[in-house]
């Protein structure tokens, strides 16, 4: 077989499976889509091991340099195809339990993910702009598939008129810097920039446009306007799927735009991305604190999130890229533990979305109260929980290059942010139930859900594993 | 396997973790099985403790028992344990007062017991942790950690104020704590190394000190607490169930005590010093200032919180002279003798508070008030318990012969050396602290009965009485015969001495 076909085997396989599922469910005639959605998880499984056994020893460049196979996406690319299994297991549940199940939801969340894959293996602007677009008209698509909800076409109308405008951002960045190096291979860019800097001020004028679709695919402030009302117009299970894997696939892209493509540049993104992160932390942080509204509130910490995220790459080192890979694997983990305890309470239709519905949660049930307590000590940053060392890795990169006074400004907002989820946790365990109707859920989703609580607890008391592997990912 | 291989700090910490988390997979359902069962657990415990009294060396200043693993490789971060003089007897401490939490809880926590010693046992393990961590990263995971339990225990079972008075302490202290991070990550990229014995040796420019000395002081000075930065404290405490209180005065105070000798004056000495005078101040204004404020308290647990931090103020009085004594006398010996005043001062706090705060939850959970105005003649009624809260009243006075007295006492003879009028403006505390808790006595305990729920009480019981008896007899032992404790500290605080002292300036 064609070298080139190997590398990019997993993609490949998506797209067919893919395929296959839309096959599958246009003859199905299950109101429950069990078949759709047991082929797409199989889908999702095969495409994992086919990611791990590939597992790629050194940097495999294919189709004449637009497509990369290295650990970095290797790695990330299993963590999307984990986490969207997890994804769909919870919003099979709600789903089911809403009455909206359509089988083009698994069909679009593939292509989504196979958008995702793209753009973690995507070494050319143009193959960096395809995965990304095909991510996100999968995503707007799925947003509005809730056709007669009042927030959900709204929403989804926000999102792509705003993810329009971005992509045209990007695309005008992208033509500047093909204009300027006369390349699209992230790698050619970066060697002509090295070999002559003559005009720093118009890449660095392009960058900016890159920087721009960057920041609104993360949900950076001030580019951060959708974040919120997609968050809260959209289902849960999709408002859980957009602020998980598709953010790996961000962090990627960030990575290959700017520390593959525009690392000559590194002064110039530096301070850029600063800005970025200092507003993206107070804003979120300050926000979120004024929000009555679970979903709402966590769009805010995320844009908070983002902000932290943004503060490894600043740190501009190996070591610190590998923090911010840290930090964001955590943070998918930590969103999605969020957004599937969302679902776990909502029930007969009716969304559990207010922060009063979570009052008295230890009352109700004690043991998905301390699974929601450790999401939310991890989010605000308390060890011994996972969330903290996301926090600590990447503030320790951003002090080893000598941004004291920028970690101790993230350190001060992420105070603020404590206060807003030791709320919730006051909600749960301080305040009394409004009512004191059972949790029903499957078995199943009780189960993932609590080992996703119990994870963030694990791997923060041993987050060794996860943290050299984002050593390695980076390292080659 | 014999006593000595035993990994005893380690199991000084985990043994009360793992046997909350039994505690709390009981269930309130076998209420009394997770009663003595967590009573056990704590008295395991300070066994353990005990056994690591027995088997410390006295005479070597360093690390003791040190245990040492990897945990996070890829940084160097390590699980590393040790034990000196200076951490032993608040190992001590946390693991005796463990016990009369658990005891004191007994009848009155009716609300998911089994919580409660979780929440408490956890916590014992936490704070164990925190007092023998020897690798930063592992010591601040244990510090934060800690507030977790804490803020559960006075969110669920405090009074009425508790949402206000639990997110204030967490917030304050959070606050403290994430720029000491900063202080250690600045400090890694320094010495390439968490260790904190390394951190001691690595040498730092004087402007690189001056600012880890500040994220250092709001680190420790909030949980100390220390004027102005004390406001949380008094909330926390009124709110807090008994165990809480008494967990936060006799303890958690401790942590910031401990934190300034293990961090900010070894690791910063030069910047200890360019900052001493204001420490002394402060000191001196919690100490006096203070006391006027615990003066006019009509809720009896906040006028012992306002105590408290009245009396920390000995302690960070006590650590912080020793420069001004060198500078005056040219001798270290008045120097060790501060320091060693304030560690007594913070063990003996740590009984008397206890015992004070245990004093008025006797009462609270008898009356449900905490109002002085609500008592009066209580000694009419409960003549046994009044006799027990006279002494602890009066240790908290400082009064001769009870603990209270041997720490104020050498640390006010110490700072004579360094200046009359710091050691005279600390001495009010004698009257102030006679003051303010012998009058608020008075008004509780002596007096006609004028209410009749007063007339009505009950004398304490076995199980009060018991925990009352225990504390008072530690109280008068080491009021009188300090020297078990004065003999463990002694080497390493003169060790202390001797490296703050030298400046580490690069």
């Amino acid at each position: 077989m064609n070298a080139d076909l190997i590398i990019a085997l997993p993609e490949i396989t998506l797209l067919t499976l893919a395929c296959l599922v839309l096959l599958v469910d246009a003859f199905s005639k299950d109101p429950l889509h069990l078949l759709t959605y047991w082929t797409t998880q199989a889908s999702l499984l095969a495409v994992l091991t086919l990611v791990l056994y590939y597992f790629p020893d050194n940097a495999q460049i294919a189709f004449n340099g637009s497509f990369v196979s290295d650990s970095m996406s290797a790695i990330l690319k299993a963590f999307m195809c984990g986490i969207t299994f997890v994804v769909f297991l919870y919003s099979h549940e709600y789903l089911k339990e809403h009455k909206s199940l359509k089988g083009e939801y698994f069909v679009l969340g593939l292509f989504a993910v196979l958008g995702m894959m793209i753009m973690a293996s995507a070494y050319s602007l143009l193959s960096v702009y395809l995965g990304l677009e095909l991510l996100s008209l999968s995503l707007y698509a799925m947003v509005a598939m809730q056709r007669d909800s009042k927030t959900a076409p709204e929403a989804a109308m926000k999102y792509f008129v705003l993810g329009a405008i971005a992509s045209g951002m990007l695309l005008y960045g992208i033509s500047m810097i093909y204009g300027l190096t006369g390349s699209l291979d992230l790698l050619t860019i970066a060697e002509r920039i090295n070999v002559d800097d003559t005009n720093h001020m118009y890449l660095v004028y392009g960058m900016i446009f890159l920087i721009i679709g960057i920041a609104f695919k993360l949900g950076a402030a001030p580019f951060h306007m959708w974040v919120p009302d997609v968050y809260q117009g959209a289902p849960t299970s999709v408002t859980l799927f957009i602020s998980t894997a598709p953010k790996l696939a961000a962090f990627a892209m960030a990575m290959r735009v700017l520390v593959d493509g525009l690392m000559p540049l590194v002064s110039d993104w530096q301070s850029i991305l600063m800005i970025l992160a200092v507003l993206s932390m107070a804003t979120g942080n300050i926000i979120a604190i004024a929000q009555t509204n679970m979903k709402r509130m966590l769009a805010y910490s995320t844009i908070a999130h983002v902000g932290f995220l943004f503060l490894g790459l600043i740190a501009g080192t190996t070591s610190g890229f590998s923090g911010s890979m840290f930090y964001i694997i955590s943070y998918a983990l930590m969103s999605m533990g969020a957004f599937g305890m969302i679902i776990l309470l909502g029930r007969n239709g009716f969304e559990a979305d207010m922060l009063d519905d979570f009052k008295g949660l230890s009352e109700r049930s004690p043991w998905f109260a301390f699974v929601m307590l450790c999401i939310m000590f991890s989010m605000a940053g308390v060890p011994p929980f996972l969330g903290f060392w996301s926090k600590w890795f990447v503030l320790k990169e951003l002090v080893a290059s000598g941004f004291v006074e920028l970690a101790a400004i993230a350190v001060l907002f992420s105070i603020i942010g404590a206060y807003y989820y030791l709320r919730i946790i006051k909600l749960m365990y301080f305040d009394k139930p409004d009512s004191m109707t059972a949790i029903k859920s499957s078995k199943q989703m009780r189960f993932v859900l609590s080992v996703n609580g119990i994870a963030i607890l694990a791997l923060g008391l041993a987050p060794n594993v996860l943290m050299s592997l984002c050593l390695v990912a980076l390292a080659g | 396997m014999t006593l000595n291989s035993l990994p005893i700090l380690s199991i000084l910490i985990w043994t009360p973790i793992i046997g909350g988390i039994w505690a709390l997979i009981a269930g309130d359902r076998q209420e009394q099985t997770v009663k003595y069962f967590s009573f056990a657990v704590s008295v395991i415990t300070f066994i353990f403790s005990v056994i690591l009294y027995c088997q410390f060396d006295p005479s070597y200043a360093g690390m003791q028992f040190i245990e040492e693993s990897d945990w996070i490789k890829a940084f160097d971060i390590k699980y590393h344990l040790g034990v000196d003089g200076i951490a032993l007897p608040l190992i001590m401490l946390t693991s005796f007062t463990t016990i009369l939490v658990i005891l004191a809880a007994w009848d009155v926590i009716e609300k998911h017991i089994s919580y409660y010693m979780c929440a408490f046992l956890i916590l014992t393990g936490l704070m164990n942790g925190v007092f023998v961590a020897l690798d930063a990263i592992l010591f601040y995971v244990y510090w934060e950690a800690m507030l977790i339990p804490m803020f559960l225990i006075i969110g669920i079972w405090g009074g009425p104020n508790r949402v206000y008075a639990t997110i204030k302490f967490f917030l304050y202290t959070f606050l403290g704590s994430v720029f000491m991070l900063v202080a250690f990550l600045y400090l890694y990229s320094q010495a390439n190394s968490f260790n904190i014995e390394a951190l001691h040796d690595v040498p730092l420019t004087l402007t690189a000190q001056k600012y880890i000395f500040v994220a250092f002081f709001l680190a420790f000075a909030v949980k100390i607490p220390m004027w102005p930065v004390h406001t949380w404290l008094p909330d926390a405490h009124v709110e807090a169930p008994t165990g809480g209180s008494v967990i936060l005065a006799a303890i958690m105070l401790k942590m910031g005590g401990y934190g300034f000798l293990r961090f900010s004056l070894p690791i910063t000495p030069d910047a200890s010093l360019f900052f001493d005078d204001m420490m002394i101040v402060l000191s001196l204004i919690a100490i006096v200032y203070i006391g006027f404020v615990a003066l006019v308290q009509e809720d009896m647990k906040k006028l012992i919180a306002y105590s408290s931090i009245s009396h920390m103020g000995f302690v960070t009085l006590g650590f912080f002279i020793p420069f001004s004594i060198v500078a005056a006398s040219g001798s270290s010996s008045g120097a060790i003798m501060g320091m060693e005043g304030a560690m007594m001062q913070m063990i003996s706090h740590g009984f008397i508070s206890a015992a004070m705060f245990l004093c008025v939850g006797v009462m609270y959970d008898r009356m449900h008030s905490r109002m002085i105005k609500d008592y009066g003649g209580v000694v009419n009624s409960m003549p046994y318990f009044a006799a027990f809260m006279m002494l602890f009243a009066m240790a908290n006075a400082g009064l001769p012969g009870t603990s209270g007295f041997v720490g104020e006492f050498l640390v006010i003879l110490s700072s004579f050396e360094a200046s009359f009028w710091i050691a005279f403006t600390a001495a009010m505390t004698l009257i102030l602290g006679a003051a303010y808790t012998l009058w608020m006595y008075k008004r509780v305990v002596f007096g006609d009965v004028t209410k009749e729920s007063v007339a009505e009480l009950k004398d304490i019981n076995g199980r009060e009485a018991f925990i009352l008896f225990l504390l008072a007899v530690v109280v008068l032992t080491f009021g009188i015969w300090p020297a078990p404790i004065f003999e463990v500290m002694h080497v390493t605080v003169e060790q202390l001495i001797e490296h703050v002292l030298q400046s580490k300036i690069l």
